[in-house]
């Protein structure tokens, strides 16, 4: 079920490798005019991936602490292999897995999609993942199943957020299974070709880029089928702000900002905001999993 | 080392470098963040560096008179230039949110209106206004001094809505913010004079005893 989803375009027309390995400091360099000309031959509308550099520099990760640099600089310590994910509930084939044998044989693609967080600022990553459709395929869903829960991994001594309690931890999340099922939703194992950083999730994470950026869950050690939604962290710490589904919606402010906007990470100082599009831009291929439900009273 | 002789010391130093440094510091972090040297986000984090300046010379300007109660040692002649850095500060972070965060006066007065801690910061900075005009000398002569004091007891009600706006930014309670608040509150509670108040109520009391008698 590889490539349900294609993307309009892919970084390798818009920006030669050398390029965007290191655009920031080519772009200060006196090279500039010349090389963002020839960067400029990507189609006008297309998204401009957020600089490497940026994405594995700014992260909210609270297992490490609430500050936006505290997973750079302490994911490091995270064992990330071996990696075993249990996988339970209401599967044809339950069981501990070895990463390899969850996602092995299965097609690894690029996705390059809008990331949206609940701060209101954003991202464009491309993200290298496997369908979590053909992972759950692999495990057989039962008929009785109708929500997907994840648990993402506990390693208190290199997490000096879990030392703290920053949050109750394991942070859990969860999907209907028809968005888990979704052809954009992926569990990925890379970011820009690379390994998937640690801060960044590794090594495997859920993206669900039409969602608000916590419904993303990182590091999954478990994956459950199940018939009742089940509990998520945000949801569980303050259920006025942060809803189960919490797509992205720019008519449905957050009670304490406003969603209508964000801004792009990388951008710099005078970049200022962008209109956030309804479902992050994901609206011709998600809204009919809602239709008929009230999104602002299911925020 | 006695209050004296650090008071010696003090005595020689000028006020006026508060300013120049209060000024260079700011104009540094805005030349970090415009050469992208303050991260991924350098608009949210100029904002916040502003902001955090803001509330820390607010609690050292509040420290002045209760350090000279407890230890003798005297920072008046610096608190005017304290208080106008930190009300630059402010200025500074409201700037930022107004010119490169929100970018356009109708979000900005949306904000006011409808995002209760952006309100709270608002009020604080609304209510600094005044204690910014009146800090010179001519103003403390026009207005006589008891009422200049009595307008400059208003730093205690906004660096109050200053540490709610700070604490009520974060998804969670976080540490930082909430020792800012517990400085601030204590630092009011220093002031308030409770063993006189307490004889106040004791006479009261006791008064009102003799009454029923």
């Amino acid at each position: 079920m590889a490539n349900r989803w294609t993307n309009t375009l892919t970084h390798a027309d818009a920006t030669p490798r050398a390029l965007w390995m290191n655009r920031r400091a080519l772009l200060a360099g006196t090279g500039a005019l010349g090389l963002t000309a020839l960067a400029g031959t990507a189609r006008a509308d297309a998204l401009e991936p957020t600089a490497l550099e940026d994405l594995r520099a700014y992260n909210n990760y609270y297992e490490f602490g609430t500050g936006k640099e505290d997973a750079a600089y302490y994911a490091g310590g995270m064992v990330t292999s071996p990696w075993s994910i249990k996988v339970d509930g209401l599967v044809d084939n339950p069981g501990d897995y070895a990463l390899q044998d969850l996602i092995g044989g299965l097609t690894v693609e690029e996705r390059i999609y809008r990331f949206r967080c609940v701060e209101a600022w954003s991202a464009v990553v491309p993200w290298n993942g496997v369908e979590l459709a053909d992972v759950l395929a692999k495990v057989g869903v039962q008929s009785g199943a109708r929500y997907v829960a994840f648990e993402t991994d506990v390693q208190p001594d290199a997490m000096p957020g879990v030392q703290r309690n920053v949050i109750p931890f394991p942070y859990v999340e969860g999907l209907r299974i028809d968005e888990a099922m979704h052809p954009l939703t992926l569990l990925a194992t890379g970011m820009w070709g690379e390994p998937m950083a640690n801060q960044n999730g590794a090594p495997i994470r859920v993206v669900v880029p039409w969602k608000y950026g916590f419904k993303s869950i990182k590091a999954i050690v478990r994956i459950t089928l199940q018939a009742d939604e089940p509990p998520t962290t945000w949801n569980m710490l303050n259920a006025g702000e942060y809803g189960f589904y919490s797509n992205v919606n720019p008519t449905v402010d957050h009670p304490r900002w406003s969603q209508a906007t964000d801004r792009p990470i990388g951008g710099g100082l005078f970049a200022g905001r962008v209109d956030t599009p309804m479902f992050n831009g994901y609206e011709a291929e998600v809204a009919p999993l809602y239709a008929g439900m009230d999104l602002r009273a299911n925020y | 080392m006695t209050a004296q002789t650090i008071n010696g010391w003090l005595r020689r130093l000028p006020p006026w470098p508060i300013y120049l440094l209060g000024a260079a510091w700011a104009g540094y972090l805005f030349w970090l963040a415009a050469t992208g040297q303050l991260g991924a986000e350098p608009i949210n984090r100029l904002e916040r560096e502003y902001g955090q300046l803001a509330i820390k010379l607010i609690v050292l300007g509040l420290a002045v008179t209760p350090l000279r109660n407890w230890t003798r040692i005297s920072l008046l002649k610096f608190r005017r230039a304290i208080g106008v850095t930190a009300f630059f500060f402010v200025l500074a972070h409201f700037s930022v949110f107004v010119l490169l965060d929100l970018q356009s006066v109708g979000r900005v007065v949306e904000e006011i209106v409808k995002r209760p801690f952006i309100t709270v910061g608002f009020a604080a900075f609304v209510l600094l206004i005044p204690l910014a005009v009146t800090s010179n000398n001519l103003s403390i002569r026009r207005l006589g001094a008891l009422t200049w004091r009595r307008v400059h007891w208003l730093v205690y009600p906004a660096a109050i809505l200053g540490g709610v706006h700070y604490l009520w930014i974060a998804k969670v309670v976080q540490l930082e913010p909430l020792l800012w608040m517990a400085a601030i509150l204590g630092l009011l509670a220093s002031r308030i004079d409770w063993a006189g108040r307490w004889q106040a109520l004791r006479v009261g009391s006791s008064r009102g005893d003799s009454a029923t008698r």
